[in-house]
């Protein structure tokens, strides 16, 4: 059985797609199976960030009501074989989603992926919820920024009570994934600390992933920022992420693209 | 205007100072639950058991004030709504 993961945060912009291709292309890196599911019916665009635009003929909504198998909509990364989508459908209204339907399909993906990573529209809505709906596990991104932690906090209200197993009355784990954090505003005091974040939000910390140009670079190139370059900040960041995320301790570092010729090397023979 | 340039405040001590006070407003109203779908739901069963209502019909609304919280129940009854229920 597999672990089924919410990616979600209340605030649209702060980069769940980005985080859900890029942690998903680093579990699957790592050798684990991984189906990352877009939830953002009428407006998708994990499969533009992974490079797979052009090759969704079914999507998730063809699936929920019976116009196609799940193993036909599925596509399967040129990359990495273990890593599949689900992609959301650009022309339907988001209400053509069901929770019965829904949960079919998290079912069926749970008990064929180690990973079901699921990509939450904005919002607090019907979409978010049922994107929440049957996780195990939340990751809730966030912006050193006031509006993105309160949305987060909000979010967070949301995941204990609205997914399947609150209700049941257990809480699922959440981690906070700060995205865009840069390291010399915060020092300066112009930008929120990681740890005003975590104390605000009282949850732990999965990574912190520095502002990048490395970001926008993989994006155009359809690639998640993990493979496009994997030695730049930003992968690396949500390399550490992912040993996290399968319980590995990983000391809490913020990597850094200007680093100098000798750090480089090191890296590398490390 | 160059003595402010000088003796400038760094900004993230007072987006930490609004955030606190802002969440321990709404996560007090709000509350880490549905805390108005459960009183919406609660004050509709007690006043069920006593008048016939339209779930519909009843409307629960949190707002908040410089120093004050407000909670709103609007609750429409029909014209026999006052008649007991059995």
């Amino acid at each position: 059985m597999g672990t089924v993961i919410v990616v979600t945060s209340g605030k649209g912009g702060v980069g769940k797609t980005t985080s859900t291709a890029a942690l998903g292309a680093a579990l699957a890196a790592g050798g684990d199976s991984v189906a990352v599911i877009d939830f953002d019916v009428g407006l998708r665009n994990l499969d533009l960030v992974m490079g797979a635009e052009r090759r969704v003929v079914f999507d998730f909504i063809n699936v929920v009501q019976g116009q196609a198998k799940l193993a036909q909509a599925m596509i399967r990364d040129k990359r990495l074989p273990n890593l599949f989508l689900l992609p959301a459908s650009q022309t339907r209204d988001k209400d053509a989603l069901t929770e019965d339907g829904v949960r079919r399909v998290i079912d069926a993906l749970r008990a064929s992926f180690d990973w079901v990573i699921c990509d939450s529209p904005a919002g607090i809505e019907r979409g978010a919820i049922l994107a929440m709906r049957h996780a195990d596990a939340a990751i809730i991104v966030t912006n050193p920024e006031v509006s993105s932690v309160r949305d987060s906090d909000r979010i967070i209200g949301m995941l204990d009570s609205r997914t399947i197993k609150a209700e049941g009355g257990v809480a699922i784990p959440k981690h906070v994934l700060v995205t865009r954090f840069d390291a010399d505003r915060a020092s300066r005091g112009d930008m929120l600390a990681i740890d005003d974040i975590l104390e605000i939000l009282c949850l732990p910390l999965l990574g912190i992933i520095p502002e990048s140009q490395e970001v926008l670079k993989a994006s155009n190139l359809g690639a998640p920022v993990t493979l496009a370059n994997p030695a730049s900040a930003p992968a690396r960041a949500y390399a550490d992420a992912v040993q996290r995320l399968k319980g590995d301790s990983v000391a809490m570092t913020i990597p850094s693209d200007k680093k100098s010729l000798f750090s480089g090397l090191f890296r590398r023979a490390a | 205007m160059i003595f402010g340039m000088f003796k400038r405040r760094s900004t993230a001590p007072v987006a930490r100072e609004r955030l606190q006070v802002l969440l321990a407003h709404e996560r007090a109203l709000l509350g880490r639950s549905d805390l108005l779908g459960t009183l919406r739901e609660e004050i509709l069963a007690v006043i069920a058991r006593h008048v016939h209502i339209d779930p519909d019909k009843v409307r629960v609304e949190a707002g908040r004030k410089d120093t004050v919280s407000t909670l709103k129940v609007d609750i429409e009854l029909p014209s026999e709504g006052l008649t007991m229920a059995a």
